[in-house]
C-alpha cells in the first residue's frame, strides 16, 4: 500500500517532488492568506464586545493551531524515521522544526498583543498561553539537540527521541496546565472559550487557517530542498541541479 | 539474566559509594539553593509556606538534573558501554537497573533531607506528609525521563546546558501536580486524585522510557 | 564456510563516504587485517562488524546468518577490545574484570583471574583503581579478556598493540597464535605485522575525500 512512496526515501526523487509541490504551496497560500486577511481585516463585522481588536485573531489563532500541528507532522516524520530508518524523514522532521517554532512563537506574541487591550496585561499565565510557552521550548529542545551532532543522521536520531518524547508529553502538559491555572486562580478568563462565532467572522478565519497550512507546507518544503541539497553536495545529482537551477 | 542485573547493580552501587564526594554536591547544591528563598523572598512565615513545595520541587528538580549526566557519562567515555551492549545483556533492563541505582545514590538522600527543609519553609506536618508522598513517586519519573536525555546527549562534549533545556519542559507536568498536591493537603483537602495522576505518569514512564532508553544508548554510539 | 562475513557493507559518517561495497569473510583460524589510513573507516567498520552500529547499507553474517538475528548467541562467542579500554577508572583492575566475567556468564573465570594477571604482569597493581595505572598497564588489563573467555571463537580488536612494551606485544602474539590454534578467528586493525603461520588476509580502506 506504501510501495509508491520508497522511491521519495532517495534524495534525488524526494528533491524532485518538493521541486513540483513548491509552487502550489507557495502560491495558493500566498492567494489564500491574502483573501483571507483581507477578509478579515476590512470586511468582517466588529466584534460587539472586544471591537476591533479582535481582528488579531486571523493571525492568532491560525498559528496557534498550526504551532500543534507542526508539531504533529515532525513528530510523524520522526516516527516514520525510526521505524524504517529514512534519512530524508529526519531531514523533513528538522526542516519543520523551526517552522513550526516560528508559528508558536508568532502564537504567543499575537496573544500578549491581544491580551494587552482586553485583559490590561501582556502576559497571563493562562493555561493556553502556558502549554504554548512550552511548546516553543520543546520545539527549541529538538532543534539545539539535533543542532548539537556533528553526525547530521546520529543528529536525526536523537532529535526524533526528543521530538516523540515531547508528543507523548503535550497532552499531558496541555491538561496540567489548564488544570493548574483553574486551581491557582479559578474561573477568570475565558475569553478564548466563547461558545460561538458569528459565520461571517468564521469565513475568513477558515479561509486564514488553510492559508497558514499552506504557508507551513511551503516553507518546510523549501527547507527540505536546501537541506537535501546542503547535505549531499558531493553527490552527482546535487551538483548538476545547482548547475541547472543557476543558469535557469 | 538476573545475576547479570545483580551485577550490574552491585558494580553501579559499589560506584556511587566510592565517588560520594560527586554525590554530595547535588545534595549542597538543593539545601543551599531552599535556603536562599527565604533571604530573596522575605522571612515571613505565610509566605514560606505558600511558596514552599514549589520551591523545594523546582530545587529537586535543577539538582537532579546536576548529577543527571553522571548515569552513563563514565561508562560512556572509558569505555563500559560498549562492552556492555557487546555482552548480550538486554539493554532496556540494563537501563532500568542504572536508573534505580541512580535513583538511589542521588536522590533518596534529598528525600531524606526533605524534612529539614520543610522545616525551613515552615510547611505544616499535613503539607510535608503529602510533599513525601509526591516526592517518593515523582523523583523515579524524573530519573526515567532524564535517562533518555542523558543517552541521547553522552556523546556530545557539552551535553550539560543542552540537557536542563532538553528536560525542564518536560517535567511540567509533574511540578504542577506534585505542587498541586502539597497546596491540597495545605487546605486540609484529599490529594490522593494528584498522587494518582504522578503514578499513572510513572508507569507510562516505566513502559516506554527503557526502550528509549536503550535505542538512546545505541544512537549514542555511532 | 566463513565465520564471519560482510556483504556490501557501506558506511557514512558525517555526510562522508567512508567505504561502500565492502565485503569480506574470515574463516576459522584465519587472521584479517584491516588496513588504511587516518580516517579511512577502521574502527567504524570494527563497530559495524560487531554490531555496535549499523552500517548504512549491507549486513554482517555471523555463521551465515545475520548478527542481528543471532545476537545472543553472536555476542557469547565475540570479545571485542576497542580504542578503549572498557575499565571504569575507579575501580581496580580485579573488580573491572570479574564484573565483565559476570556480565558474560563466565563464572569459572574469576578463579583463573589471578593467574592471568600474574601471566601479564599486573600482580601487585590489581587492587588500586585503574586511573592509577598506567597506559599500557591499562592495556594490559584490557587485553585479559582474550585469557578471560578462553571459548570466544571470534576477536576483534582495535589497535590492540597501541601503548604496549616489546613483552607485552610478544604476550599478545603467542596468545593470538594458540586462539588461531584452536580454531578461533582474530579481526584486527594495525599497523604492526604480526609473525604468523596461519593464513592471514588483508582488507585496505582507501582513504576518500
Amino acid at each position: 500500500m506504501w510501495k509508491w512512496l520508497h522511491p521519495y526515501a532517495k534524495s534525488e526523487s524526494a528533491y524532485q517532488l518538493c521541486k513540483t509541490l513548491l509552487p502550489w504551496f507557495a502560491w495558493s497560500s500566498v492567494l489564500t492568506l491574502f483573501v483571507g486577511t483581507l477578509w478579515g481585516l476590512a470586511f468582517a463585522p466588529a466584534d460587539y464586545q472586544q471591537g476591533d481588536s479582535f481582528r488579531i485573531i486571523y493571525i492568532h489563532v491560525p498559528s496557534a493551531i498550526l504551532s500543534m500541528g507542526a508539531y504533529s507532522a515532525m513528530a510523524i516524520a520522526a516516527f516514520v524515521g525510526m521505524v524504517w530508518q529514512i534519512r530524508t524523514s529526519y531531514m523533513a522532521m528538522m526542516a519543520i522544526a523551526p517552522v513550526g517554532a516560528m508559528m508558536t512563537f508568532i502564537a504567543l506574541f499575537t496573544g500578549a498583543a491581544w491580551g494587552k487591550p482586553m485583559w490590561g496585561t501582556w502576559w497571563v499565565w493562562d493555561a493556553r498561553l502556558t502549554s504554548e510557552l512550552v511548546l516553543l521550548f520543546l520545539y527549541l529542545g529538538v532543534i539545539s539537540l539535533y543542532k548539537a551532532f556533528d553526525d547530521k543522521v546520529q543528529a536525526g536520531k536523537a532529535a526524533s527521541v526528543m521530538a516523540l518524547v515531547g508528543v507523548i508529553n503535550l497532552p499531558i502538559i496541555h491538561y496540567s496546565v489548564e488544570w493548574w491555572n483553574t486551581l491557582h486562580q479559578g474561573a477568570t478568563i475565558s475569553k478564548f472559550e466563547r461558545p460561538s462565532i458569528a459565520s461571517e467572522m468564521l469565513w475568513p478565519l477558515l479561509i486564514n487557517l488553510l492559508g497558514a497550512s499552506l504557508l507551513v507546507g511551503a516553507l518546510s518544503i523549501k527547507r527540505l530542498q536546501n537541506e537535501l541539497l546542503r547535505r549531499e553536495i558531493h553527490r552527482p545529482w546535487a551538483v548538476k541541479t545547482l548547475i541547472k537551477e543557476s543558469k535557469a | 539474566m538476573m545475576s547479570v542485573l545483580m551485577a550490574i547493580f552491585k558494580r553501579d552501587m559499589a560506584l556511587a559509594f566510592r565517588q560520594r564526594a560527586e554525590l554530595l554536591q547535588p545534595m549542597m547544591f538543593f539545601v543551599l539553593v531552599i535556603s536562599l528563598f527565604p533571604l530573596g523572598v522575605g522571612p515571613g512565615p505565610d509566605t514560606l509556606q505558600k511558596i514552599g513545595p514549589g520551591v523545594i520541587w523546582v530545587a529537586a528538580i535543577l539538582s537532579s538534573l546536576l548529577g543527571m549526566e553522571r548515569l552513563f557519562r563514565d561508562d560512556y567515555q572509558d569505555g563500559s558501554l560498549e562492552q556492555l551492549m557487546l555482552s548480550g545483556a538486554p539493554m532496556a533492563l540494563v537501563s532500568v537497573v542504572k536508573v534505580c541505582v541512580h535513583w538511589i545514590a542521588s536522590i533518596l538522600p534529598l528525600i531524606v533531607l526533605s524534612p529539614l527543609l520543610a522545616l525551613f519553609l515552615n510547611l505544616t506536618v499535613e503539607m510535608y506528609w503529602a510533599l513525601l508522598a509526591t516526592l517518593l513517586i515523582g523523583t523515579p519519573l524524573l530519573s526515567l525521563v532524564g535517562a533518555v536525555a542523558v543517552g541521547l546527549t553522552v556523546g556530545l562534549q557539552k551535553g550539560g546546558v543542552l540537557l536542563a533545556l532538553l528536560l525542564l519542559p518536560v517535567f511540567v507536568p509533574l511540578l504542577i501536580f506534585a505542587t498541586a498536591a502539597v497546596d491540597a493537603a495545605a487546605m486540609q483537602l484529599p490529594y490522593s486524585a494528584h498522587l494518582g495522576l504522578i503514578g499513572a505518569m510513572l508507569l507510562l514512564a516505566l513502559a516506554l522510557a527503557p526502550l528509549a532508553i536503550a535505542y538512546a544508548l545505541r544512537v549514542s554510539q555511532s | 564456510m566463513a565465520l564471519l562475513s560482510g556483504h556490501n557493507l557501506s558506511c557514512v559518517k558525517q555526510d562522508r563516504l567512508l567505504f561502500d561495497n565492502l565485503d569480506f569473510s574470515v574463516a576459522a583460524s584465519e587472521l584479517l587485517y584491516i588496513r588504511g589510513q587516518n580516517g579511512a573507516g577502521k574502527t567504524s567498520l570494527l563497530r559495524i562488524i560487531v554490531g555496535l552500529t549499523d552500517a548504512t547499507t549491507g549486513q554482517v553474517d555471523y555463521q551465515g546468518q545475520n548478527i542481528r538475528t543471532v545476537n545472543d548467541q553472536f555476542h557469547q562467542e565475540l570479545v571485542y577490545i576497542g580504542h578503549k579500554p572498557g575499565l571504569n577508572h575507579t575501580l581496580s583492575a580485579i573488580e573491572n574484570l570479574s564484573f565483565w566475567c559476570q556480565l558474560h556468564n563466565l563464572p569459572h573465570c574469576e578463579h583463573e583471574l589471578m593467574d592471568i594477571l600474574a601471566l601479564l604482569g599486573l600482580v601487585g597493581l590489581e587492587d588500586i583503581p585503574v586511573r592509577q595505572l598506567s597506559a599500557g598497564q591499562q592495556r594490559r588489563a584490557a587485553l585479559a579478556r582474550l585469557w578471560l573467555k578462553s571459548d570466544a571463537k571470534i576477536w576483534v580488536l582495535d589497535e590492540p598493540f597501541t601503548a604496549l612494551d616489546v613483552q607485552g606485544i610478544e604476550l599478545l602474539r603467542q596468545r593470538v597464535i594458540g586462539h588461531l590454534g584452536q580454531g578461533g578467528a582474530v579481526i584486527i586493525t594495525s599497523h604492526q605485522q604480526l609473525d604468523i603461520d596461519y593464513k592471514t588476509s588483508e582488507l585496505m580502506l582507501e582513504y576518500r575525500i
